[in-house]
């Protein structure tokens, strides 16, 4: 028990260390400019004053560590300073919008991964049969789609056509829990589709991988019944690459989430950095690009943990 | 010459049809003034006109001709992505081999940085680096050429030690031969078959990473024609039942479909042939 301990440590351990590292660039990252960011943002035209003036505003007058050390100490205890363009809290109005996208997530990836670990398993289980072959024409496919042509497509047939559901998820957060589902369908399952081939595959290609493995055989050797090899002998072994696939998916979602959100017009995290990139507001860039960063890295490292844990040979060391 | 065409006719028909695709985008993107009706930028009608004779896919918003736009976006917005990828693969490939090389302090340190900056999604950076250097065409390709190169660079660092530890790069190095022939004449042509297959599928990702960051109106700047900000400007047209939109769109998705296609045969290929 004890080295698994220190095995889960370690990573703790690297999460964080890569977590403090990304947050040191994130902050630094203005620095990168030659020459003065509140020149490139204020244009040629700023007078000194202006310049000036701007500097104390964004804090630039002060040395680069301290600025750093407030900055993270602002992020941990959720004051996360002003917003440059409306001047307004950046915590008060980051706080719903990353529900709601933790929300849209949420729910695109309790209709993927279900669905995704079923076709991939009976993929797995009939391989270059006809149905493998087509689910592996079709996922190659949508793989090369980009996220915003899936879901014109799904508004095209399911909003304008078929007219089921709403092409713009205006969610708020007065809206009853039903209404809020029934507006997120399209987003969600645009989101769905374009995470279901990535995982669909890796969940066959590791399966298949263990299915060629000597204990399967000989399983299969005395007469086991596929479904129960599956089941009892394939799967405990599986957890750790489905696991794997599951996270780096997630991973995967927290990047499509940022154009799907623009397109259906969902007032989560993603709409606000596409907003705030275009209107350079920085303060907000950095924070929002922190909260997706730490999401992405703490998803990753979940995944890492549980493939650990569920690894029977340092579960039961010998 | 030869071995091409036979290459070409045992490629399987997937990987035929992908790469007649290639060929057709390529020719529209170097032919563009010639086959377009009318110029890029230039308004010729109302906005949003129907599909005609005159106009066959209709204007777009402001106006401009949708087929003389899609023909020049293929020109921009292909060439952008390769400008990229190139640059990527000069950054992450030479480093890579030098790496593999050097090895010691500098191989750890490097692959260090990399591993930081895989560790966060490459969309994450580059809009952070987009708000501070600004959204013009040189900083879009430097900025994902630089992120891209980090995946560049763990194929080749990883392909070049395998081919590092051979005999002859190590009499050549007793020949005294210069690190930069070593790396050209020695380590390149070793690994370049998974280079090769590698290239296809980074283009297909900078294409498709450039056209969501073009959608988003943070890549290519109107009044280029671009597929991705084409689909953003005709986005509400959606909204009517009118498929002109998903045009752009649907170009991007053939492209990426057909290079995938043919990357499915190289990696098949290279595979089949290190085996041997």
């Amino acid at each position: 028990m004890s080295s698994l301990l220190r095995v889960v440590l370690q990573r703790l351990g690297l999460g964080v260390m890569t977590l403090f590292v990304v947050s040191l660039i994130i902050a630094f990252v203005v620095e990168l400019l030659p020459g003065d960011i509140t020149q490139a943002m204020l244009g040629q035209s700023a007078t000194p004053e202006t310049v000036a003036a701007f500097r104390a505003e964004i804090g630039l007058d002060r040395p680069a560590h301290i600025r750093y050390l407030e900055w993270l100490h602002g992020m941990l205890t959720g004051d996360m300073g002003q917003s440059l363009a409306s001047k307004r809290e950046i915590a008060g109005f980051v706080g719903p919008r990353l529900a709601n996208t933790l929300f849209l997530g949420g729910m695109a990836a309790a209709i993927a991964i279900p669905l995704a670990l079923f076709l991939g398993l009976l993929a797995a289980l009939y391989r270059n049969s006809l149905y493998d072959r087509i689910v592996n024409m079709v996922t190659l496919t949508s793989i090369s789609f980009p996220e915003f042509f899936v879901a014109y497509i799904l508004i095209l047939f399911f909003s304008v056509k078929g007219g089921f559901f709403p092409g713009i998820s205006n969610v708020s957060t007065d809206l009853a829990f039903g209404d809020k589902l029934f507006r997120t369908v399209l987003p969600a399952l645009t989101l769905t589709l374009v995470v279901l081939a990535h995982m669909l595959r890796m969940t066959r290609a590791a399966i298949i991988n263990l299915l060629a493995s000597p204990y399967i055989e000989m399983a299969r050797l005395k007469g086991t019944r596929p479904f129960r090899i599956i089941l009892h002998h394939a799967l405990p072994n599986a957890w750790g690459p489905i696991v794997n696939v599951i996270a780096l998916n997630l991973a995967y979602l927290v990047v499509g989430v940022v154009v799907v959100e623009v397109v259906f017009v969902y007032p989560g995290l993603g709409q606000l950095l596409v907003d705030s990139v275009s209107k350079r507001d920085l303060p907000v860039v950095q924070a929002c690009a922190m909260i997706f960063a730490a999401v992405y890295i703490l998803l990753n490292l979940l995944s890492d943990i549980v493939s650990i844990v569920s690894n029977p040979r340092l579960l039961h060391p010998r | 010459m030869q071995g091409a065409i036979r290459l070409f006719l045992g490629a399987p028909i997937s990987a035929k049809i992908g790469l007649l695709i290639v060929f057709v985008y390529a020719c529209v993107a170097i032919f563009a003034p010639w086959i377009a009706p009318y110029s890029e930028t230039s308004i010729v009608g109302s906005s949003y006109e129907l599909w005609s004779d005159e106009f066959i896919f209709g204007t777009d918003n402001i106006g401009r001709d949708m087929l003389s736009r899609l023909i020049y976006g293929a020109r921009n917005t292909i060439g952008i992505a390769f400008a990229t990828v190139v640059l990527a693969f000069l950054i992450g490939g030479i480093t890579g081999m030098l790496v593999a090389i050097l090895g010691g302090w500098s191989d750890l340190l490097i692959g260090r940085l990399v591993d930081i900056l895989m560790a966060v999604p490459s969309l994450i950076f580059a809009l952070l680096l987009l708000t501070i250097f600004g959204t013009s065409i040189p900083s879009l390709i430097v900025i994902i050429a630089v992120l891209d190169s980090t995946r560049v660079f763990r194929i080749a660092r990883s392909a070049a030690m395998n081919v590092v530890v051979m005999d002859f790069v190590e009499v050549a190095q007793l020949r005294g031969e210069r690190m930069w022939w070593v790396i050209r004449k020695e380590v390149l042509p070793n690994i370049m078959a998974p280079l090769l297959a590698e290239f296809g599928l980074r283009f297909c990702f900078v294409f498709l990473f450039i056209a969501a960051l073009s959608f988003l109106g943070l890549g290519i700047q109107p009044p280029t024609a671009d597929w991705g900000s084409m689909v953003r400007e005709n986005a509400t047209l959606i909204n009517y039942n009118d498929i002109t939109p998903l045009l752009p769109a649907a170009a991007i998705a053939g492209l990426t479909v057909a290079v995938n296609f043919v990357v499915d045969w190289m990696l098949h290929l290279s595979s089949g042939l290190r085996s041997d």
